[in-house]
């Protein structure tokens, strides 16, 4: 129609170039008020990037504490690696629908409320239903209030981000770190013990008797607490060494 | 006396933070690339558990453990508030950090600077959690070996973090392969250390 024709004419030429700037802000605002698809891409990868390149173990360097002392046995490490997946989703969430209302002044102790209250609840559940875990795991149930990997994602993401892809990127960074202990609770109980022990269905012997007929004794090294730390070195080793793109520069 | 000296040597180098346990090593790995950063946030954390180790204590002993609050009235002899540790340690760990922050700030400022960005990261810090922690679970019976055992992890934290910046700054010059170059490097080496406290193990005090 000639509509737009006349509008042309009959604006000087700044406006006219306003105008056109206006259009383009104004569908990028359309763009960004989509309703992205709940498992879209973007939220998939979320989930995907902190399994190996961004782990919050073994790149963000955080959430080690934990992950060294409760990896003497697969049983400890599977129930410490499901709290911390609940605790860091929901507090990622809580965090992310509180966002606007945060004063800035008193954001770090509102963060460390909200997940205290979690790790409470996780740990009152714990000791209800897998009491022998919770005494396995003593005082490091209460240690994931300060595990850093958290605190680190309210901080870096769901402060700034919408609910449900705040919710994806704290149980995409709880299964990396998940992962990560459960193949360093492997090793070590494999070789420490030679048994696996798995939740609900009790210790398994994987080496067999044979074995230790043979002459075969157990690492008894792999049940102390700096094999753990060597362990963790060599899957950082392995890890990089894939990944080229993670070696530090000098 | 003598009991108290155990439990200071015994927290500084059998039951280390970092060795045995594990604890603050987020910050320990992050922070321990020069000598002069780690002897600072060392002495910070030192500081920061002499206090809340004690002062939680007194909260364990007079308001959370079972049948503590009777002392207000005989009636609450069955009341349980261990439950609330989690929430009341962590707020006493805040509330102390954020006072010797004030306190760093107004009397000697030069420390202040120094120290930038770490003081307020102690609050966060495992160690200082888990010192409060372990005193809890292990039911330490006075005041005086709450306190001597807060020095002595806060020591031994202390002591953990100069060594590995040490050897760090070291081995900046050396042959590391490049996968293992910065934090698999000093895993491992933290691993070799840990190995090496271990022969204080049988130590009979």
């Amino acid at each position: 129609m000639c509509y737009g024709k006349q509008i042309r004419a009959s604006l000087p030429v700044g406006a006219r170039i306003e105008k056109e700037r206006n259009k383009k802000y104004i569908n990028m605002n359309q763009e960004a008020n989509k309703k992205e698809a709940l498992f879209s891409a973007k939220n998939m990868e979320l989930l995907r990037k902190p399994l190996n390149l961004d782990n919050p173990i073994t790149v963000q360097v955080l959430g080690i504490c934990s992950a060294l002392a409760v990896t003497v046995k697969l049983e400890p490490a599977i129930v410490m690696s499901i709290s911390v997946i609940v605790v860091t989703a929901f507090s990622n969430l809580i965090i992310s629908l509180l966002r606007n209302t945060i004063p800035s002044r008193i954001r770090i102790i509102v963060q460390l409320i909200v997940i205290a209250t979690l790790v409470i609840l996780v740990d009152q559940v714990l000791k209800a239903f897998a009491y022998d875990v919770s005494k396995q795991l003593s005082v490091f149930v209460g240690l994931i209030i300060t595990n850093c990997i958290i605190m680190g994602r309210l901080e870096a993401f769901a402060m700034a981000n919408k609910p449900w892809p705040a919710f994806m990127d704290g149980v995409g960074n709880g299964l990396g770190y998940g992962i990560i202990l459960i193949i360093i609770a492997f090793l070590r109980e494999l070789f420490g013990s030679g048994t696996l022990t798995i939740p609900m269905v009790g210790e398994l012997r994987i080496i067999p008797q044979a074995f230790y007929d043979m002459g075969y004794e157990n690492n008894g090294m792999m049940i102390l607490p700096p094999m753990a730390l060597i362990t963790v070195g060599l899957i950082i080793w392995i890890q990089r060494s894939r990944n080229r793109v993670l070696i530090e520069e000098k | 006396m003598q009991d108290l000296l155990n439990l200071f040597v015994k927290s500084i180098f059998i039951d280390n933070m970092v060795f045995a346990y594990f604890l603050g090593m987020c910050s320990y790995i992050a922070v321990s690339k020069t000598v002069k950063t780690s002897v600072g946030l060392g002495l910070a954390v030192v500081f920061v558990l002499f206090i809340t180790v004690p002062v939680d204590f007194l909260l364990n002993k007079y308001v959370l453990s079972p049948g503590a609050l009777s002392w207000i009235s005989p009636s609450f002899k069955e009341l349980d508030l261990s439950f609330l540790s989690f929430i009341m340690f962590i707020a006493v760990i805040a509330s102390m950090v954020q006072l010797v922050e004030m306190v760093v700030e107004k009397f000697t400022p030069a420390l202040y600077s120094s120290l930038g960005i770490f003081l307020p990261l102690i609050a966060v810090n495992c160690a200082i959690l888990g010192g409060s922690l372990f005193m809890q679970e292990r039911e330490l019976e006075t005041l005086a070996e709450a306190t001597v055992f807060g020095l002595g992890s806060g020591f031994g934290w202390f002591l953990a973090i100069v060594v590995i910046a040490a050897i760090r700054e070291r081995i900046r010059y050396s042959n590391v392969p490049a996968p293992l170059r910065g934090i698999g490097i000093t895993f491992i080496l933290t691993g070799l250390l840990g190995i090496a406290f271990m022969s204080f193990m049988g130590i009979q005090l």
